[in-house]
């Protein structure tokens, strides 16, 4: 778990051309016809070295979240590839009854992936107690048999910083950001090597966020934990990640280390989304140029062509109307999908 | 009220509720001003009381289980928790205005925009159906709905959550208030749409003269938007000032910890955050003295003992720590 990162070293983690497509609705017309689809996740590829985080950001809609489930096989991607360590672990699903399911080895690669959610309230069963949310883990792969569970499941606390004389209690007895504490201790509870953090400090105080990122921070050390960051608050993402990937309906549109995509963005959408955060400065804030979006997020039932972000982009051409931009390199680990950058 | 600019006074609001075993003291003491044509912002993390002190202003709690042991809200010469119902009801939605950080709150599912935001003409202004129909569109059009005289005719779902957010704007400036509060109205946005939003109530608030109440926890939405800031904790404001004296020289530990808590674009990454420590107050069972002392890294016997008054360093710059009463 601790071999030393080299950039020889294959990655941890590599997505290719990965596609999420959710079919809506029933099948349009008697005859059936094509149902409409949303394509959530259309042709992302990334790669995370062991011990990097990677921090997803966009806004509602964009695909963030399918990006993280679909790479932990939470669902199934519809097309693309998913390697973990160099397994397609994409293709460790198995079709019984008409519905696809995990096999034996992704059931087992849980163990070294796992995933923290957004709302601490929805994710934690309310009918059990903290010992058996975090043992269950633990008794589902027969770790720490017996009476050392509990000693286990009071160490999980500590480290997360719980007080482990609390291991009784139940979730609602706990606050929003001891509870987002206890979810961690679930996701690390099997020392996985991946972690994906869905939105993870969105849902508390700001006080209590600050909290949480340094717990991440801290156990991303001693851990030596490899995570995908996925937030809509560009600040928290660029906080903790090492480098960023923007998103746009579906789409990595711009891929950089942390410092110089907000320094140096390229992307017209990415240029927009930093000027949109507020800083807490208000001299600051009255001499910024704010680029101001028109319209709204086009639906990604019916994304338009070309250019995705052509709709609302302030520097658009015919070009980007008719052809679609690729993710390309124009700097040494730095990637945009814009045909004017 | 001594500056005639000032439109909405609060003196020592407190809004308790009574549940089955205690009492809970969700504003404690509040008191501030509004001047026509600024913005002030009231920060806060839930819990603080910040919605609750808006939603006492326009008597829109029950009571039971809200009460108010004491306050004065001075609104034109009237106080408006002792005027009868009737003649709060007229100025609700006419001269004091609320939106919301959910549109679906304050929007009917089951009627169109346009019978939502006729009503609002229809028995405020007593307009004819004609002309609340036609101010109605233009209000719309105003805040920036293209197309407003077809989409006026649709329900609140067929429209995007940031265009839900302009049609609930629309609604609450129909009469074009004296007072809009602004309860966390972006929370809900993406940025980009947020700085839209945050945009048009700047823009509106100019044109109209009106006062902003913007309630919100972000403190990048209070330094972007707003004239004055009020720190509220537990139920308190405990410090308040211009925004740029706030901001340039907070004095109250809580500022303090907020300021160095947040994750900044403008930083290197990597920094430690400065976390405040422990969690914010239950307010069934308050700690006593200065409600901040138990997460107060400069917390003396005296903060434990007795609650901190409110000290101005300036005239228009105070807060309540016994800290600034020696420095000061």
């Amino acid at each position: 778990m601790n071999e030393p990162a080299s950039t020889s070293a294959p990655p941890l983690l590599e997505v290719r051309d990965l596609a999420v497509r959710f079919p809506v609705g029933r099948t349009a017309g008697l005859i059936g016809g094509p149902a409409a689809e949303v394509r959530a996740v259309d042709g992302v590829s990334v790669s995370l070295a062991r011990g990097e985080t990677l921090g997803l950001v966009g806004e509602s809609g964009c695909g963030k979240s399918t990006t993280g489930r679909a790479v932990l096989q939470l669902v199934r991607p519809s097309a693309g590839s998913v390697r973990f360590q160099g397994e397609p672990i994409h293709e460790w699903w198995v079709r019984r009854g008409g519905r696809w399911q995990w096999d034996h080895r992704l059931r087992n690669l849980r163990r070294r992936m796992q995933m923290i959610f957004q709302d601490p309230y929805a994710s934690l069963n309310p009918r059990m107690t903290v010992e058996a949310i975090l043992g269950e883990p633990l008794r589902n792969f027969r770790i720490a048999p017996g009476g050392r569970q509990r000693q286990r499941v009071q160490r999980l606390m500590e480290t997360v910083g719980l007080d482990p004389r609390f291991i009784r209690r139940y979730p609602h007895e706990f606050s929003g950001g001891q509870r987002q504490r206890i979810g961690i201790a679930r996701a690390i509870a099997l020392e996985p090597e991946l972690i994906v953090a869905d939105e993870p400090v969105s849902a508390l105080d700001v006080s209590i966020q600050a909290q949480i990122l340094n717990l991440l921070a801290r156990l991303r050390a001693d851990l030596g934990l490899t995570m995908l960051f996925i937030a809509h608050d560009l600040a928290a993402v660029r906080h903790i990640s090492d480098r960023i990937a923007v998103m746009y309906l579906g789409r990595i549109v711009e891929l950089a280390a942390a410092r110089e995509i907000t320094a140096a963005p390229l992307h017209p959408y990415t240029k927009a989304l930093i000027s949109a955060v507020p800083l807490p400065d208000p001299a600051g804030e009255r001499s910024r140029r704010r680029i101001v979006l028109s319209g709204d997020l086009p639906s990604p039932m019916n994304p338009p062509p070309g250019c995705p972000f052509h709709t609302r982009c302030p520097l658009r051409e015919d070009r980007c109307i008719r052809e679609e931009p690729q993710l390309r390199d124009v700097a040494p680990g730095h990637q945009v999908a814009c045909h004017l950058a | 009220m001594a500056n005639p600019d000032v439109v909405l006074e609060i003196r020592d609001l407190r809004t308790f509720f009574r549940t089955d075993d205690h009492l809970v003291k969700a504003v404690d003491g509040l008191s501030f001003s509004v001047r026509r044509g600024e913005t002030l912002g009231i920060v806060g993390e839930s819990g603080s009381g910040k919605s609750v002190a808006c939603l006492s202003a326009l008597r829109l709690l029950p009571t039971p289980p809200a009460f108010h042991p004491s306050g004065v809200i001075r609104y034109g010469g009237d106080d408006l928790l002792r005027i009868p119902e009737r003649a709060i009801e007229r100025l609700r939605g006419d001269r004091l205005a609320m939106i919301f950080q959910d549109p679906m709150t304050s929007l009917n599912p089951y009627l169109t925009v346009a019978r939502q935001l006729t009503e609002v003409l229809e028995v405020h202004k007593r307009a004819s159906p004609s002309a609340a129909r036609q101010g109605a569109v233009a209000m719309l059009e105003r805040v920036g709905i293209p197309d407003a005289a077809r989409r006026i005719d649709q329900y609140p779902h067929q429209f995007s959550g940031g265009m839900r957010q302009r049609v609930m704007i629309a609604m609450a400036l129909l009469c074009e208030p004296d007072v809009l509060f602004a309860d966390e109205p972006t929370t809900a946005l993406d940025v980009t749409i947020q700085a839209q939003i945050l945009e048009l109530i700047a823009e509106l608030r100019e044109a109209l003269g009106m006062a902003v109440v913007l309630v919100t926890h972000d403190l990048g939405v209070v330094a972007g938007t707003t004239d004055r800031v009020a720190v509220m904790y537990a139920g308190r404001i405990v410090e308040e000032g211009g925004t740029d004296e706030v901001f340039a020289r907070p004095l109250h530990p809580y500022t303090r910890g907020l300021l160095a808590s947040m994750p900044r674009i403008d930083t290197p990454p990597g920094t430690v955050l400065e976390a405040i420590p422990g969690l914010p107050p239950d307010l069934g069972h308050p700690p006593g003295g200065c409600p901040f002392h138990p997460r107060c890294p400069q917390a003396t016997d005296r903060c434990r003992r007795d609650r901190p008054p409110a000290v101005a360093v300036s005239p228009t710059h105070r807060a309540a720590c016994f800290e600034v009463e020696v420095a000061g």
